[in-house]
């Protein structure tokens, strides 16, 4: 299910007798393609990558320069100092800790909370599971932006959550993305494996934790990353709970750079690019090593539905 | 499997004598942990989600204001009186305005370009993980980074009015009233473009290769196939993409913030969330924001349900 699908004229073996006419057309059909397909997928590889090129080049320039020459490397014009403004500026260490405390919060309340209850609705029988998956289903249907103002209310006004870490997790605390991930995945194993444990007499969170979770393990990978990229890269809600610096995740204490304090700076630019490669490098680096567990099968079927 | 069933089903005769039990045990189900095990969840999205879902129509239909914690304070019921307050509120109409510009912009781009670069990506096997993951990395990464080089990139002097030279549009992109929204709409599209290709990629690997090759035995050429076999059979992820790219367009928020510097130049780039922003909580007037926020959703709602009348979702 998993597979990727490839192109499988070539690799199938036909009988050589039948008709070999076609099957050459069409072999020769697909050479053709494949130069037009390569080319616009580079094209394409090129405009999404270059913005992050020039993102890295322009955090290391001593004075902006915007001519096409500048895209290049000029070693003359390298050096560190935007580094050393941005974290005068705005703490880039308390910046990613507190990104690592909202994010890695919101990750161990999914994992939790989401393991148990995607098992359930995929492997146990009990009362009210098909209305607990209805609400799965709805809660993906609900826009943030009609909750901004009542959580707004409840968590900063009312239970004086402002500035601290459980006033930012709240609202994200169980990805239901995620719990979807790990219902799909649950459900592939095979049912008579649940109910061969319980005939031997394994209680049901014996089952869960010692027989199920070690089966699904890339589906909790799967599920992490995608549950990652929400608050990591959260901007309005933690920008809106936290106006002490102490508590700013970095996409707060940049935002708020790039809006305020840039115009003071000598290199504006530099610094804000320095800055905004510190933020953009834990995710980015995560999703290139952990690229497997994150392809369109695994994505499909977790929007499908 | 089959020594289970074999097992299970000669107890069940055997264990009649005592049927009250398995009656109350039933009235939970097989196995009532699985109520345990949802409580936290469901408990979770009751909290924050179900519950300030109901506080947000409540607060968009009373005088409502922010107190201090605890006191106690009386706020009327004032029917439509905010709806009417957001209706005839120019900014609004503004802010729903560019929302539409942005849509009629980004959607048909991402749809078109991410159809068309999915099925050249499943076409391709050599470098397919590269490009695979360089299409997602804009999609992973924080707005808040990515706007910085776009910053740099669309600025007055910046890299691309460098290459432009007198073709470079004056004022430049970001303050320019006309190019602040086309330009935000370019931005999201090439943000979220990775996302929905992992989407389509997943569709166009369920459509049987057989299709195609029956189709090119009949002589159909591949622009002919893309039109009369791809396109309908990834019906179903075009409906999500749409949706999804509306709703991404509805709750645009950080773009307006950072790119045009406050939905500039002179409102020609709010959205409707930067407004219940600076309405509702810059300037105190959570009932005005919370009524927009409902105007909005409805929004959203009406244009789901036309992409669904004329899209389609279910009929693969």
């Amino acid at each position: 299910m998993a597979k990727d699908y490839q192109p499988t004229l070539s690799t199938t073996p036909v009988t050589p007798a039948v008709t070999p006419a076609p099957r050459a057309s069409s072999t020769e059909k697909q050479r053709g393609l494949r130069p037009v397909s390569f080319i616009l997928l580079a094209v394409g590889a090129f405009v999404f990558l270059f913005p992050f090129y020039y993102m890295f080049i322009g955090s290391l320039q001593t004075e902006p320069d915007t001519s096409v020459a500048g895209a290049f490397p000029n070693f003359e014009n390298i050096t560190g100092a935007n580094y050393v403004l941005i974290d005068e500026s705005i703490n880039l260490f308390r910046g990613l800790v507190n990104s690592g405390i909202f994010t890695g919060g919101v990750i161990a309340c999914t994992v939790l909370f989401g393991i148990p209850v995607g098992y359930a609705l995929a492997q146990l029988q009990f009362r009210g599971r098909g209305a607990v998956f209805a609400l799965l289903l709805l809660v993906q249907m609900v826009p943030f932006q009609l909750l901004l103002i009542p959580l707004y209310v409840l968590i900063v006004r009312d239970y004086g959550l402002a500035d601290s870490y459980l006033g930012m997790i709240l609202p994200f605390a169980i990805n239901s993305t995620a719990v979807f991930v790990f219902r799909q995945y649950f459900l592939q194993l095979p049912a008579s494996l649940f109910e061969a444990a319980r005939i031997d007499g394994a209680s049901e969170l014996r089952i869960l934790l010692q027989i199920a979770i070690p089966l699904v393990r890339p589906a909790i990978v799967t599920a992490i990353l995608l549950t990652f990229i929400g608050p990591w890269n959260e901007f309005l809600w933690p920008f809106l709970v936290t106006k002490d610096t102490a508590f700013q995740p970095l996409a707060v204490s940049l935002a708020n750079y790039i809006s305020n304090v840039a115009a003071t700076a000598a290199n504006p630019f530099g610094a804000i690019l320095a800055g905004a490669c510190v933020l953009a490098a834990p995710a980015v680096a995560l999703f290139i090593v952990f690229q497997r567990q994150f392809i369109s099968t695994n994505i499909g079927s977790s929007a499908k539905g | 499997m089959t020594t289970s069933t074999t097992v299970g089903k000669p107890r069940d005769p055997g264990t009649s004598p005592a049927p009250a039990p398995r009656r109350r045990k039933n009235l939970l189900g097989r196995q009532p942990l699985g109520i345990v095990f949802s409580a936290p969840y469901v408990i979770f999205i009751l909290a924050v989600l179900a519950f300030p879902l109901g506080y947000a129509v409540y607060i968009s239909f009373h005088d409502f204001f922010f107190t201090a914690p605890g006191v106690a304070v009386e706020r009327p019921f004032v029917g439509f009186d905010n709806y009417a307050a957001v209706l005839t509120d120019p900014d609004v109409g503004r802010s729903f305005a560019n929302i539409g510009v942005f849509l009629i912009i980004n959607v048909p781009l991402t749809v078109g370009l991410s159809l068309i670069l999915a099925n050249a990506l499943n076409r391709v096997t050599r470098f397919r993980t590269f490009f695979r993951v360089s299409y997602y990395v804009p999609y992973v990464t924080a707005s808040v980074a990515v706007v910085g080089v776009w910053l740099f990139l669309f600025a007055q002097n910046g890299l691309v009015n460098s290459i432009l030279g007198p073709l470079g549009p004056d004022p430049s992109w970001l303050v320019n009233s006309g190019l602040a929204m086309p330009t935000i709409a370019l931005y999201v599209t090439w943000k979220q473009l990775g996302f929905f290709i992992l989407l389509y990629l997943a569709a166009l690997q369920n459509i049987p290769e057989e299709l195609y090759e029956s189709a090119s035995v009949d002589g159909a050429g591949k622009v002919r196939q893309f039109w009369s076999i791809t396109v309908p059979s990834v019906r179903p992820a075009s409906f999500l993409v749409t949706l999804l790219a509306t709703i991404t367009g509805a709750n645009l928020f950080t773009e307006p913030y950072l790119l045009t510097g406050g939905g500039g130049p002179d409102g020609a780039s709010t959205s409707p969330v930067f407004l219940m922003y600076q309405e509702g909580i810059l300037q105190g007037n959570p009932d005005t924001a919370a009524a927009l926020g409902v105007i909005l959703v409805l929004g959203v709602l009406l244009l789901a349900f036309l992409q669904r009348r004329f899209i389609g979702g279910k009929d693969d």
